[in-house]
């Protein structure tokens, strides 16, 4: 039961400590983080502003160096991995807007194979299967030959979606996919990554402060608070009363009943 | 796909619109020469009037040669700037390039008079002007480098590269007052642009390293592709940036600076050319975008040299003046009518 457990563990930390270091001083954004991210999972990755989400995806995706510790993804330390071995296991939905938005939706999703493609980036029939495959699955076939600059943030969102699954890769790491959408994308957005989860069997890690969708949806959650950072899932999260630690009390506080947050009304 | 075959058809067309502009641009010049012994001489025969057969062979070939060169190599080296930097206004005048290789030509017509030894040595001859040129295009482009790797805002980039060509503008202003009159000349029939001053063997050498800057052009063109998502994205798919950023610069400071200490700065193509061709394919993909940048920047300085020829007379207008009065309405039209201009 144990080695299954561990067997299906794709993403691991190990006394991983986070945050910037520079000649003159380092700055630990958080430290001893000890998570495991297993197959077919959805993890929610949530804390307040500014408490170090992005600064832990970076360091998962070796976009920045850990102050100390390790990242293991498929049990292989994050450091042997080169820059496009990483790219066939690890894949990203960033927040940054797209540099240019004259892409068509197949052209972009395309992208999502180059660390398949040769030289010159020609697409083979595989590929081309891929990117269809991609847009069946996130169901935005129709899109295909519209321009990017012609989508809705809603739709946009969803195309990469779909070039990162066009990437293959084991892990998906999204950065706040839901900001910019309205009450209805947001939901869709995520009850879309729990479809791909549990389809696809990948693991998909994506950082929000939608609190209560994630509680609905994820099979796990990451809660980052200022002295600790806990994995487990939305129940037990729930009765070990960490929500009410995120945040200063005297504006909100979780309702355990409802699973959200309520406006303290005595105030 | 039927969007392969539309750009398969598009380019038939401009490869043979470009035969033709090549053809006519030979045609006119200040003397008048019958299109059948133009055609004749060009597939080989000479011709009995050996006047009219050095004229196509010494002057009028080496000239449209040059044509293709600068063009073809401006406009992909503004394509590469406007990717590398994610800015529709990038081009090799505005980040400077030029405006380094003007410094470099300054220092050594003008410098001349002020440094004099060293200096005066290497005014002497045409190869001192190229060498000047190809150093200031590459040390300026390295300064604007250096400050993108710092300063990641794109915006800042070009108003530091506007930065750097008003210091090299001043630089020069300093210099040629301290200039003589017969300096100051050749400095400024250099800024004029020319296509028509090189020698068969300086096109040997220009097309070499020009060749050069189109092969590394032609290996970053996947990396082009990703790098319209922004870094992060091309990274994450497994793109070594710091070297794609060292082989997109030294291709463009191979092509720009090369062509530009040649035949002198030729404006607005450089900006122009990749927007027009974005126009006709609407497409990012690199792969097409590069082959048709090639195509219609040749087409764009062959037209251009052909009027400023302006046929059987006996003025030749600086070729600066006209790429800009071509150019600039282009840039502007661009800004107006399509609100934003998408790259």
């Amino acid at each position: 039961m144990l080695t299954q457990e561990a067997h299906n563990v794709v993403l691991k930390t190990k006394n991983l400590s986070i945050g910037y270091s520079s000649k003159k001083e380092e700055i630990v954004v958080a430290s001893n983080i000890n998570i495991a991210l297993k197959k077919g999972e959805l993890i929610g990755l949530i804390g307040t502003n500014g408490i170090g989400k992005s600064t832990f995806l970076r360091t998962l995706t070796k976009v920045q160096p850990p102050i100390s510790g390790h990242v293991f993804i498929n049990n292989k330390s994050l450091n042997t991995y080169s820059g496009l071995n990483l790219a066939k296991t690890l894949s990203l939905v960033l927040t940054e807007p797209l540099a240019s938005k004259n892409f068509t939706v197949f052209e972009l999703v395309a992208l999502g194979r180059q660390p398949y493609t040769n030289w010159i980036g020609n697409l083979t029939a595989t590929d081309i299967n891929a990117v269809n495959n991609a847009l069946t699955e996130i169901n935005i076939e129709h899109l295909k030959h519209k321009k990017c600059f012609e989508l809705s943030d809603g739709q946009l969102q969803k195309v990469l979606i779909a070039r990162a699954l066009a990437q293959d890769t084991d892990i998906i790491i999204l950065d706040e996919p839901t900001t910019h959408l309205d009450m209805y994308h947001k939901a869709r957005t995520l009850k879309l990554l729990k479809e791909l989860a549990k389809n696809t069997n990948k693991t998909i890690l994506f950082s929000s402060h939608e609190i209560d969708l994630a509680i609905q949806l994820c099979d796990e959650m990451i809660v980052m608070t200022k002295n600790d950072v806990v994995i487990n899932t939305p129940c037990n999260l729930i009765s070990s009363g960490i929500f009410n630690a995120l945040f200063p009390e005297d504006l909100i506080a979780f309702d355990e009943t409802s699973g959200s947050f309520k406006i303290n009304k005595n105030i | 796909m039927p969007n392969k075959k539309k750009h398969n058809i598009v380019f038939v067309a401009l490869i043979l619109v470009l035969c033709i502009c090549f053809f006519t641009n030979i045609s006119f010049g200040s003397v008048a020469i019958p299109f059948k012994s133009i055609f004749n001489s060009l597939i080989g025969n000479t011709l009995e009037n050996t006047a009219w057969n050095h004229i196509i062979l010494q002057y009028r070939l080496p000239k449209a040669v040059t044509a293709i060169i600068v063009g073809s190599g401006l406009g992909i080296s503004g394509l590469l700037m406007q990717t590398l930097f994610r800015n529709p206004l990038a081009g090799p005048f505005v980040l400077g390039i030029s405006s380094g290789a003007s410094l470099g030509v300054a220092l050594v017509i003008l410098g001349s008079s002020v440094f004099g030894g060293f200096f005066a040595i290497l005014f002497a001859s045409k190869w001192g002007i190229v060498l000047a040129a190809s150093l200031g295009s590459f040390l300026v482009l390295l300064a604007v480098t250096l400050v993108s790797i710092k300063v990641r805002d794109t915006m800042a980039i070009l108003i530091i590269g506007l930065m750097f060509s008003s210091i090299t503008s001043a630089i020069v202003s300093v210099l040629s007052y301290f200039g003589s009159a017969e300096q100051l000349q050749q400095y400024i029939f250099w800024g004029f642009g020319s296509l028509g001053n090189l020698s068969w063997q300086e096109i040997v050498i220009l097309s070499i390293i020009y060749l050069l800057g189109l092969l590394i052009s032609i290996t970053t063109i996947k990396s082009l592709n990703s790098l319209l998502l922004g870094e992060n994205y091309a990274k994450s798919l497994g793109v070594n940036i710091k070297k794609s950023r060292l082989l997109l610069i030294t291709a463009t400071s191979l092509l720009a600076g090369t062509i530009t200490a040649f035949a002198g700065p030729i404006a607005f193509i450089g900006l122009a050319i990749p927007h027009i061709t974005r126009q006709i394919f609407n497409t990012t993909n690199h792969k097409t975008l590069v082959p048709a940048v090639f195509l219609i920047g040749a087409i764009v300085m062959l037209v251009c040299d052909s009027i400023s020829q302006l046929p059987n007379t006996q003025f030749t207008l600086p070729i600066n003046a006209i790429t800009s009065l071509v150019g600039a309405p282009v840039v502007i039209w661009l800004l107006v009518k399509k609100r934003n201009m998408l790259f």
